[in-house]
This record gives structure tokens, C-alpha cells and sequence, in this order.
């Protein structure tokens, strides 16, 4: 499955990428792309456990960035 | 301005006039430091608490932690107005950055305003507003002037003019009538048109467009990515460097706070927040700037591809020609030219081939079908028919000789329709194929960008071939070609190291595309085949698009390279010259926030308007 999220508040594009790289390595995450300029991210993971990625990819931008929140 | 931009410039202000007043206070010790105290909390309150936050959870390398650090240590050296000048001015640029990007991020938005709002659809006879994802196919809908046409669709009342400069580029209305086809996303001008749909939203060319435009920058270009990976690396570098500037030397050779005030240099300029966010943007402006023209690019790897194209391979039938055939001249022997254009265009009416369709087409008056019986295709030669109780041949020299009509081989460019009446030879109808109007402007201009070689690929004949390319200045063409064949002659080129960009028409042309380095696709308006197929979409058919794209690109790449340029040599320079001794807290303060706020004006060059 592949969802687009909007993300309110993120302010570094350098943040953007470590988030990427932090999201990316979290298990059944296909692809995933958070966007600077569009303030959005693209994830794709497995169907079954695309909850439970998405709640982990929430957490590693809270890491990364505590301020910025995943608009669901 | 946002509310939390507009709050940041106010504490931007305020501290600065607080770090103005502290200078002029006579005060020493203590006292001078609480002064100072008060403009850097003030402009840094939220830089330290997210610090303090990142620490705890591990994240050392962070441009705020480094930053807090950098002013922190400027304190404990004495420098007070060094370490709120820092702090104040990383907000300013920060903020600088922001409202950046917001503006391009806006201005991208605006130009991709053709997402339709809603759609009037007849039901039961009522005209009901919905959204235009609750249009089913075939439905009816009305259109007003003024509005957006919300789906694709055929108009099946009504007359109007439409506006498709969102979608095209092409600002010259559109005049559409019944029968005719409208895209979603164009303005309907003039007249109330009802339309039956013909796709639902999410299928619709708009939706297409956006889908496509939004997913364009996660496709990164290799520059993009070198970028990402070098920011990875240099941040911690250069933190090394400065724990290592501060502890080696004051171990040698003590003054420990001279080489302590050389590190903090080192920390404030180790963000590599120019980079990281100037080479997006810069994709971001070029890609979106092309949109605006008309030429949607699908990715940044696209748009850097296409900045290093050197030979545009074209196909020829609905590339560089029209793809629409038109009776050019018309032979006769021994009967009047109305006349046999009259038999053939009869014999022609049951053809769909695109050359009996042109006769057709030629001829423009009545055809009484029911003259013409007896219709009989021969494959790969042409037609026999009976008109009026005899029967006719049409075809190419070869039906001619089975006829056993003895006929004159025409000397003309183009497809040759031999016409007899049993063994008797009428005439020849000699079709071509036009040539688009600026498509010879377009390879002049191909030259002009700097496109070293242009060749053309066709299926046609040496003669159509030679004389089209003739005709448009084309440098090489090579004809009689199958499918496959145009694959390895594009191979042959990439061979040679030829950087190719193919530009086709999106049908049949699926794996040239993709063997290309650059693939372009023209006429999407209206066409998923060619949305989907290529690299590059053309919304109109213009090949005049191509060197306009061409330049965007270089110019964007070429913006890019003087950013990165800029950026490394600006920071290496300071952090050399700092660990000697020479510059201070203020170079240091340049080569983070200056170089920051010239790379990102330059990158917003990317978005704007290249001469045509």
C-alpha cells in the first residue's frame, strides 16, 4: 500500500532527509520519500502491517524533528 | 508572512535592538553578561530547548545542537555580541529560508491551479453541483463560461471557445463544438456546453497532470542525491575537526581559548543547510517553470538528463509532420481532375485508412454510398470497388500491374494512389503527409541551445523521408525503418556516446522510449499512452518545446552547479582560513547564513521565465 501524508511544520530540509534514512530502515517499508518543499510524505509498506510501520515512521520524525507532526 | 513567521521577524527585531542597547552599556563581569543574556534568549529560547530535547534522544549531530553549543561557547570565551549575533542570525536566515520556500512552493501551486472544484451535472432532469469525483462516466454535465471544465468528455450541445493555457502553455483560444472533444483542467470561455463524460476524475487528464507534477521531485536527480549523501558526511566531519582544532593544539601549545574560538567557527559553519535545501529547490523551480510552459518533466533525474542531450533522434509521422495525410497534387490522364478525385473518393468511403480518409476528406462534398458496392480490400497493394456498375482499382504501382492498366509512375514526393477503371488508367491522386509549421524553426533553434546532431526515423520511404528532412534542415534521416529498427539505431548512437533524447508521439513507439536516454512524448493533451510512456510529456504537439525545455534544463543545472560551487568552496575557504587564525566569529557567520541566503536566491532564478 502507498499513502501520502501531509507534514505540518517541517522546517529543515536536511531534517527531511534524515527522517528518510531513519523511516527507510524501519522493517516492511518499501519506499519512502518525505518532501521538503511539498511538506509531504510518500510511504509504501506492506499491506498487513502498514499501521504499525506508519506508527513507528511517526516516531522517527518526532526523533528527528519534535515539532513536526503527520497530518492523518 | 505566517503567524510563526511573523512572530519569528518580531523576535528578530526585538533582540536586535536589545543587542544594540547591551553594547552601549558600560558594564563589566556579571552584569554584562546578564545584559547579553537577555537579546540571546530571546532570539535563541526555542533553538536551546529543541537542543536540549535532541540531546536526549541522541541527535548530537543537529544543526540546532550545534549552533546552542557554538553560542554557549562564545559566552564562555567573552565574545557576548559574537554569540548573539550568531543566534541571530541563524534565525534570521532560517526565516529567510522559509518564507523562500513557501513562496516557490506557492507559485508552483498557483501554476497547477487547474484542479477543477466542482461540476454541475443534469440528473432527473436537475442541474446538480458535486465534486468531480462524484461524476460517473457518461454522465451529462454543463459548463458555463468562466468555469473549468471538470472531466474529460464530448460536447454534445452548445459551441464555445476553451482556454488550455494551464495545461499547454498555448494561450490562443480553442474553438469547440458539438462533437468535439474538451480536456478537464481547460477554461471554458465563451458559451454554455453540455458534455457527456467520458472518464471519471481520478482517470481524467488533470488528474493526471497533478499526479504527475506532485510525484515529480521524488525521482532525484544524481546531483540531488550526491548532495544528500555529502550533507551526511560533512556535518560530522567538520564537528570532528572542531573537537580536534579545540583539544590538539591547547594541549601543544596551550592558549586554549584562541584555538576554542577557532573550533566554534568551525561548529557555525558545519550546517549544510545551503546545499540541502538551494539544489531542490532549484529542481523544483526548473520543473515547475516547464510546466508552466507546457513540457511536464517527471523527475529531476529528467531534467538533469535532459541539460546533457546532444543529439535529438525524432520520429517523423506525427513528430516533426502533422500525421494528418492531405492530397497534395492530383495526375490525370484523359479525365478531369473533380472527376477522379469524385471515383476515388467513392470507391475510398468504406476505407479507414488514414490515405482513403484524406482522399475522402479532399474531395468534400456528398458521397452517395450506396453508388459503391463490391468493396474489396487487397491487402498491402490497395482497393477494388465497383462505382456506378464498373470497377475500379486504387492502389500503388503493383495493383496497377495486376489490373494490367499501363500506367505512368508519378515523379512526386509522396504516397502515390494509381487510379484505373479496369485496365484503364485514370490518374494518380498523390498524397503527403504536412509538415508541422514551426517544426523548422524548432530544429533551428535545436541548433541554437547547442543539440550537435538531429536525425529522423521513419517507416516511409527514402523520398518522403529525404524530402521532409530536407525541408526542416534535419542532419541525418534514416528510412524503411520497422519498429525494432528505430531501437538500433537509437542503441547505435548511445554507442557512440551520444547522449539521445527520442521524441515520439507516445503510440507505438513504447521501447525506442525506452532505450532512450531522454524520452519525450508530445501531444499528451488527450493521449494516457503518451502521459504514461515517456520521460517527458509535451502537452501540445509542438516540437518547438523540445529546445525550449532544453534550455530550463541546462539553465537549472547550470544554477544548481554554481550553488554547490559556491557553497563548498565559501565553507571550505572559511574553515581553512579559521583553523590559521585568520577570519572570526563574523566570516563564520557569512558562510552560514550569507552563503545560505545567495543560494537560495539563485535557485529561485530556476522558476523564472527563460527566453524564448
Amino acid at each position: 500500500m502507498k499513502k501520502v501524508f501531509k507534514l505540518q511544520d517541517l522546517d529543515c530540509a536536511h531534517c527531511a532527509a534524515k527522517m528518510e534514512l531513519a523511516i527507510s530502515k524501519i522493517e516492511g517499508v518499501n519506499s519512502v520519500s518525505v518532501n521538503f518543499l511539498l511538506q509531504k510524505m510518500t510511504l509504501e509498506a506492506d499491506d498487513g502491517v502498514f499501521d504499525d510501520v506508519l506508527k513507528k515512521a511517526m516516531k522517527a520524525i518526532k526523533k528527528v524533528e519534535p515539532d513536526c507532526r503527520v497530518i492523518l | 508572512m505566517s503567524r510563526r513567521q511573523k512572530k519569528t521577524l518580531a523576535r528578530i527585531i526585538c533582540a536586535a535592538a536589545l543587542l544594540i542597547a547591551a553594547n552601549f552599556m558600560p558594564l563589566d563581569g556579571i552584569f554584562k553578561l546578564m545584559v547579553f543574556a537577555f537579546p540571546y534568549l530571546v532570539i535563541g529560547y526555542d533553538v536551546l530547548w529543541s537542543a536540549l530535547r535532541n540531546i536526549l534522544r541522541g541527535q548530537i549531530f543537529d544543526e540546532k545542537f550545534l549552533m546552542t553549543i557554538a553560542t554557549l561557547g562564545a559566552f564562555a570565551i567573552g565574545e557576548y555580541t559574537e554569540a548573539c549575533a550568531v543566534m541571530l542570525f541563524y534565525q534570521v536566515g532560517e526565516l529567510f529560508q522559509s518564507i523562500a520556500v513557501g513562496k516557490s512552493r506557492r507559485s508552483i501551486a498557483s501554476l497547477m491551479e487547474i484542479r477543477p472544484d466542482f461540476a454541475t451535472v443534469l440528473r432527473e432532469g436537475e442541474e446538480v453541483v458535486v465534486s468531480p469525483e462524484e461524476v460517473a462516466l457518461g454522465e451529462t454535465i454543463i459548463v458555463r463560461p468562466g468555469e473549468k471544465i471538470p472531466l474529460d468528455g464530448e460536447i454534445i450541445s452548445g459551441a464555445t471557445s476553451v482556454n488550455t493555457a494551464a495545461l499547454t502553455g498555448e494561450s490562443i483560444p480553442l474553438d469547440k463544438s458539438v462533437g468535439d472533444k474538451v480536456i478537464s483542467g481547460s477554461i471554458n470561455l465563451s458559451g454554455v456546453i453540455t458534455v457527456k463524460t467520458q472518464s471519471v476524475f481520478e482517470e481524467s487528464t488533470v488528474s493526471k497532470i497533478l499526479e504527475l507534477v506532485e510525484n515529480s521531485t521524488e525521482k532525484k536527480a544524481r546531483v540531488e542525491n550526491f548532495i544528500t549523501r555529502f550533507a551526511r558526511y560533512y556535518t560530522p566531519c567538520v564537528v570532528i575537526g572542531a573537537v580536534l582544532l579545540a583539544v590538539v593544539p591547547s594541549l601543544i601549545f596551550g592558549e586554549w581559548q584562541k584555538w576554542i574560538e577557532r573550533a566554534l567557527i568551525f561548529l557555525v559553519v558545519s550546517c549544510p543547510c545551503a546545499l540541502v535545501v538551494s539544489v531542490p529547490l532549484s529542481f523544483f523551480g526548473g520543473i515547475g517553470g516547464a510546466s508552466r510552459e507546457g513540457v511536464l518533466i517527471k523527475g529531476a533525474n529528467y531534467l538533469e538528463a535532459l541539460a546533457s542531450v546532444d543529439t535529438v533522434v525524432m520520429d517523423k509521422t506525427g513528430t516533426v509532420t502533422k500525421g494528418s495525410f492531405s492530397v497534395s497534387a492530383v495526375e490525370t490522364n484523359g479525365v478531369m481532375k473533380e472527376e477522379l478525385l469524385k471515383i476515388a473518393a467513392h470507391a475510398e468511403s468504406f476505407s479507414h485508412h488514414p490515405v482513403g480518409e484524406s482522399i475522402v476528406a479532399s474531395f468534400g462534398e456528398e458521397i452517395d454510398k450506396s453508388r459503391v458496392s463490391d468493396v474489396k480490400e487487397i491487402a498491402g497493394k490497395g482497393i477494388e470497388a465497383c462505382v456506378d456498375g464498373k470497377t475500379y482499382y486504387l492502389g500503388n504501382a503493383a495493383l496497377m500491374k495486376d489490373a494490367g492498366a499501363s500506367f505512368e509512375e508519378t515523379k512526386r514526393i509522396g504516397t502515390a494512389v494509381y487510379v484505373s477503371c479496369g485496365a484503364q488508367f485514370l490518374g494518380s491522386i498523390i498524397i503527403n503527409d504536412e509538415i508541422k509549421e514551426d517544426s523548422r524553426t524548432a530544429i533551428k533553434e535545436m541548433k541554437n541551445v547547442g543539440i550537435k546532431k538531429t536525425v529522423m526515423l521513419t517507416g516511409d520511404s527514402n523520398d518522403v523521408a529525404i524530402s521532409v528532412a530536407k525541408d526542416v534542415e534535419i542532419d541525418e534521416v534514416r528510412a524503411k525503418l520497422l519498429p525494432q529498427d528505430k531501437v538500433a539505431q537509437v542503441e547505435k548512437l548511445i554507442e557512440k556516446g551520444a547522449k539521445v533524447a527520442f521524441v515520439g508521439d507516445g503510440i507505438n513507439d513504447a521501447p525506442v522510449l525506452a532505450r532512450a536516454d531522454v524520452s519525450i512524448a508530445m501531444g499528451a493533451l488527450g493521449s494516457d499512452a503518451a502521459i504514461e510512456s515517456a520521460d517527458i510529456v509535451l502537452m501540445d504537439d509542438k516540437l518547438s518545446k523540445i529546445p525550449l525545455a532544453v534550455k530550463i534544463a541546462r539553465k537549472t543545472m547550470c544554477i544548481v552547479q554554481q550553488n554547490i560551487v559556491f557553497a563548498i568552496a565559501v565553507k571550505g575557504a572559511i574553515l581553512i582560513l579559521s583553523a590559521f587564525g585568520i577570519g572570526n566569529m563574523w566570516t563564520a557567520v557569512f558562510g552560514d547564513v550569507g552563503v545560505m541566503v545567495i543560494a537560495i536566491l539563485n535557485a529561485m532564478r530556476a522558476m523564472m521565465k527563460v527566453k524564448k
